[in-house]
């Protein structure tokens, strides 16, 4: 069954260059994807450049409109997301709880046709 | 299991019911290996529920109880699994509670509905969501193992504690006590218990509400009115069922694994094996609360530990340590009633009233704002 975790994240990839403490924090994460990447778990997945760069296609009416911004007006935006596939919840869980980002996970399950 | 039963009503009525039950939760969570000893199980204790009501069965209870004691594994185990999907933390805990209820234990929705003073299209409706997500989100139908286990286990006794509480003692516009909810919740207690008898706070848990539900008898008069500790007939205690959960205690704490739970228990041990009011062990008291502060360090604990204080240090300095709690406390009745209680014993009158009205502002349960104004009107103010 495939989930989708999706990271919460604040900072802008941008600014990690310039911030030593983060580019070690990267680091970890990097080595993260690549086990779980090996272990044929993680099957798919990207860090997303920062909310400023969003831009959000409504439908008003069924009338597509563009609108500046990302579609979740919170202080958390979505980072990343790895697409993983495992057998249960429970597995999705145990691999988000493993998470080095220091961020909330969001775990769903995709709809399979 | 008419024949078990002996009443055809109630084994009609049960079988349908069980029926029901598998029609509602094998969709959801797979046909169990043995659907016919999962029908029959289901039965049995639907049987139980029924019967329980009817004083002329009483006889009949204990035997079907007594079938449920031998090691049945296959059907031990699916309610196993069934307890530890009803409770998992991916649902949120009314949900885990309805579900437990409703699944586990038996309850009608209305029931349940009642119980926490929701319409039933509320509850129905959680209780249809929580399915939902079980199926959509793959939780899976299984005992956690390795170190899943042990926070998994605290999950569901979580869920058995708060139902417990809600049933001895409910917080909403219900009569003082509905006692089908807390030895539900002591029932389910002992099933875990026998499931995971290598588990301490397991028992713990167990001990704890056996021995609150061992002083049951004598916590309220005839007329429905709250009788407190200090003033209970302790010779209505069940003394079989305090000698029977000091005895588990004793072989939780052979397992070396102490918990709030365990600690809790002791603390309702030492209560209980005082035969009068006065001989109680104070200072005991007082270090298991210590103990379950470094547990667990909560204000309400720290309220309670105060009062097991006022009785070796007197009030006065008690009364300093419950003030202390005001900012955390301010909202809760049991504040400004302990506070009345201490004041009353320095001879505050007037501000032990003032805390007693703020108590009886807070309060919901009718038999502890019975027991508000009785002490309101006794006092004279």
């Amino acid at each position: 069954m495939k989930y989708v975790l999706l990271f919460g994240g604040t900072m802008e990839p941008e600014e990690r260059d310039q911030n030593p403490a983060m580019a070690a924090a990267y680091e970890r994460i990097n080595q993260w994807f690549d086990e779980y990447g090996r272990k044929g778990k993680i099957v798919g997945g990207h860090e997303l450049k920062g909310p400023h760069t969003a831009t959000t296609v409504r439908f008003n009416d069924g009338k597509p409109m563009v609108v500046d911004g990302p579609f979740i007006e919170a202080k958390e935006v979505i980072g990343g997301y790895a697409e993983v596939e495992v057998a249960d919840l429970d597995e999705a869980l145990e691999i988000a709880k493993t998470w080095p980002g220091q961020t909330s996970v969001e775990v769903r399950p995709i709809v399979e046709h | 299991m008419v024949r078990m039963i002996g009443n055809f009503d109630i084994a009609e009525e049960v079988v349908q019911d069980s029926l029901l039950a598998a029609l509602e939760t094998w969709p959801v969570q797979g046909v169990p290996a043995n659907p016919a000893a999962w029908l029959m199980t289901t039965a049995r204790r639907r049987a139980i529920d029924l019967l329980r009501r009817d004083q002329r069965y009483a006889e009949k209870v204990a035997l079907l109880e007594r079938s449920f004691m031998p090691n049945d594994p296959p059907e031990a185990d699916d309610r196993l699994r069934l307890i530890f999907t009803c409770c998992h933390p991916a649902l949120a805990q009314e949900a885990q509670v309805a579900l437990t209820l409703r699944a586990v234990a038996g309850f009608t929705t209305q029931e349940i509905a009642a119980a926490f003073l929701i319409s039933e299209t509320t509850m129905a409706q959680r209780i249809v969501r929580a399915k939902r997500k079980i199926v959509e989100a793959n939780i899976p139908y299984r005992v956690p193992e390795g170190d899943q286990l042990v926070p998994r286990v605290d999950a569901v006794l979580a869920v058995l504690y708060l139902m417990f509480n809600e049933g001895y003692l409910s917080r909403g516009n219900q009569p003082g006590m509905r006692r089908d909810l807390a030895e539900d919740a002591l029932w389910l207690g002992r099933l875990l218990a026998r499931l995971l008898p290598d588990q301490a706070e397991v028992l713990g848990l167990l001990v704890l509400m056996q021995l609150n539900l061992a002083r049951s008898r004598a916590r309220f008069d005839a007329s429905g009115e709250i009788v407190l500790l200090a003033d209970q007939d302790r010779s209505l205690w069940d003394q079989a069922a305090i000698a029977d959960g000091i005895d588990l205690l004793h072989r939780a704490a052979t397992m070396h694994s102490t918990g709030a739970y365990q600690i809790q228990a002791a603390i309702a041990a030492v209560h209980a094996e005082a035969h009068t009011w006065v001989e109680t062990d104070w200072e005991q008291i007082v270090l298991l609360y210590d103990a379950l502060l470094r547990i667990s360090d909560t204000p309400v604990i720290r309220l309670n530990r105060a009062v097991a204080l006022s009785h070796i240090t007197g009030p006065q300095a008690a009364l300093g340590e419950v003030n202390d709690l005001a900012i955390s406390l301010g909202g809760y009745h049991l504040f400004h009633a302990t506070r009345a209680e201490l004041l009353d014993d320095l001879g505050e009158v007037t501000l032990a009233r003032e805390a007693r009205l703020k108590a009886l502002e807070l309060c919901q349960n009718p038999a502890e704002r019975s027991l508000l104004q009785r002490k309101l009107r006794q006092v004279g103010g």
